[in-house]
């Protein structure tokens, strides 16, 4: 198939970009792996399901109206159940490989004269001991299971870790009939407060959370820890402690909460490897972007969270100005994002760094990880081998892969790269992951028959 | 309240699936997972090395935490793929077999 602009990614910045760039005239092509456009933030319950009110699971609703209006209004031509695997400059413009879902194994190409990357992020969660208990779930992956699959983890949750999103996922559970036990924040309530006029317009919705929090009386407890999760084959149970001003434990503050669910995250990680194979630069862990959100590929666009996380207010305005830039090129017109895109995305970005300084994992985590405690979820390699690689003179994530297999497996390393960064002490590194999906060898053979299957 | 209250779910006429051999309700639309969460079921993996439980970690396609098998194929991942009628799900011992290419 043939298209001016390939948008990978149907989330909050994907849909504006392929609005934006369609209503400028230029043939959109929306590539998703989910069944439905929408993202996390969007995600829409199985259309099986019949639900009748989606929008009680939501915030913004008349946002995502506009969207999906937008989307049926436009001739934008939208692809779900599409897996990238990869994309790839070609000598007329770029190929995006495709692998049809849910089984992933048949191949499709979109071929495109340029490409937006809107492929948003995944949670980050830092390990603890007994996090591998079936019961313990990322926040946002609760989040999903109930938005998209009308399903919750247990009957007693806690939702513990730090970041906004812990807001939306506990009452959103509780809504569901789930009683959560406690919302555990690592933060202080000072911190924010301290933080309060760039996230002036993040307020009221965090008021809003407070009510609806109150009224389905969930115990906050901020400037608080899960130190253990607790049960056999699966939870029963976590540990809770204080932490201090450096963000120690407070020794003789724990105690016990039953509960069969722990819905647990400590922020987003982006998702890069489409942008990775293309060759675009990488600013730490993000993409790098220009103000038009151009990568310093020429040819390629990408907004929102891959880009830096900043939620879905500012996917949208990045996915507006990347759409307008890129119709502007693709066109040969003067690229236009409008002022107030600018402006909006300007103002967003300020309150997203505010929010990421002021929602902080404690400065000691790595301590928490006990010897026995599985840090590499795929290959069960623990904290004590990660360090056991570092007393050996291993200095980074790639020197502790090549000694204990973390990071080798079937998520190739996206669960545990933060965390053998945080043992080793030095900064996450990108993945350099060759593929964005597992690709079945057969489909390889037949991208590059000449070279046959490694 | 359950989530498919608070949604005014609707949904088509339930079917029957097994799960380890015992039978399980399922909803048109759910993913495998989410049929069994439904069911209180929250572990369908024992790990290759140490034999422990798993079930669902991200909920969307990446940890590949909640691998299953699914009438026969192994290394389904469960948060992904639609529950079909009939489906004969089985707790998934070890690794199934290695069918996709590893990038290590
Ligand atoms: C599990 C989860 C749940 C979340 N829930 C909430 C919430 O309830 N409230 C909130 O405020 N924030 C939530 N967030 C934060 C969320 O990331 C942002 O607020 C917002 O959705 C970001 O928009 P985006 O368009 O950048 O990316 P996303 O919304 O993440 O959209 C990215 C899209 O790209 C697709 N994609 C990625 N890679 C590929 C590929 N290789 N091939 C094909 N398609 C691909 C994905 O399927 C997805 O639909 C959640 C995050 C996660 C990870
Ligand atoms: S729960 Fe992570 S891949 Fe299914």
């Amino acid at each position: 198939m043939r298209t001016d602009l390939a948008v990978v990614g149907a989330g909050p910045a994907g849909l504006a970009a392929a609005l934006a760039a369609c209503a400028r005239g230029v043939r959109v092509t929306l590539v998703d792996a989910a069944a439905q456009p929408g993202g996390q933030y969007y995600r829409q319950p199985a259309a099986g399901l019949g639900a009748a009110r989606p929008e009680a699971l939501h915030h913004r609703w008349r946002t995502w109206k506009r969207l999906r209006d937008g989307l049926a209004a436009h001739a934008v031509h939208v692809l779900t159940d599409h897996h990238v695997w990869s994309a790839e400059r070609t000598p007329d413009g770029f190929t995006v490989h495709a692998l049809l879902g849910p089984e992933q194994d048949q191949p499709v190409e979109v071929r495109a004269r340029a490409v937006l990357l809107a492929t948003g992020g995944y949670e980050k969660v830092l390990p603890f001991p007994g996090w591998t208990l079936p019961g313990v779930v990322t926040a946002g992956g609760a989040q999903a299971m109930l938005k998209g699959g009308l399903a919750v983890p247990g009957r007693r949750a806690v939702v513990a870790g730090t970041g906004p999103l812990l807001l939306p996922v506990a009452t959103g559970l509780a809504a569901a009939g789930v009683e959560v036990a406690a919302l555990v924040e690592s933060a202080g309530p000072g911190r924010l407060a301290r933080h309060g006029r760039a996230l002036a317009g993040k307020l009221p919705e965090g008021a809003g959370y407070a009510a609806r929090l109150l009224r389905h009386r969930v115990p906050v407890l901020t400037r608080h820890t899960v130190v253990r999760a607790h049960g056999d084959d699966r939870l029963t149970g976590v540990t809770v402690a204080s932490l201090d001003a450096e963000g120690r434990v407070r020794p003789g503050t724990e105690r016990h909460l039953d509960c069969d669910a722990l819905a647990v995250g400590h922020g987003m990680l982006p998702h890069t490897d489409l942008a990775e194979s293309l060759g675009c630069r990488l600013d730490g862990l993000t993409v790098a972007i220009d103000p038009e959100q151009r990568t310093d590929v020429p040819g390629v666009w990408a907004a929102g969270e891959a880009t830096g996380v900043g939620g879905a207010d500012l996917a949208l305005a990045e996915g507006h100005i990347a759409g307008c830039s890129a119709a502007a090129h693709l066109r040969g017109t003067a690229p236009g994002p409008a002022p107030a895109a600018l402006k909006a995305r300007a103002k967003l970005r300020r309150s997203a760094a505010a929010l990421d300084s002021a929602y902080a994992p404690p400065a000691h985590w790595p301590e928490q990880i006990t010897d026995d405690t599985v840090v590499c979820r795929c290959e069960e390699v623990t904290a004590g081998a990660v360090r056991e690689a570092l007393d050996l003179g291993a200095g980074d994530e790639r020197t502790v892969k090549l000694l204990t297999r973390a990071g080798m497996g079937w998520c190739q390393g996206r669960m545990c790269g933060t965390a053998v960064a945080g043992l080793a002490g030095c900064p996450p590194a990108p993945g350099k992951r060759p593929f964005a999906r597992p690709v079945p060898l057969g489909v390889l053979a037949r991208q590059h028959p000449q070279e046959g299957p490694s | 309240m359950n989530p498919l209250e608070l949604a005014g779910a609707r949904p088509g006429p339930a079917f029957t699936v097994t799960f380890d051999g015992r039978p399980v309700e399922a909803l048109p639309g759910q993913t495998v997972a989410a049929a069994l969460w439904a069911a209180g079921v929250t572990s369908w993996r024992s790990t290759r090395s140490q034999g422990r439980p798993r079930g669902v970690f991200c909920g969307i396609g990446v940890c590949f935490d909640c691998l299953v098998t699914v009438n026969g194929l192994p290394n389904r991942r469960a948060c992904l793929v639609p529950v079909r009628p009939g489906d004969v799900i089985a707790t998934q011992d070890g690794t199934g077999q290695e069918e996709a290419c590893h990038a290590d």
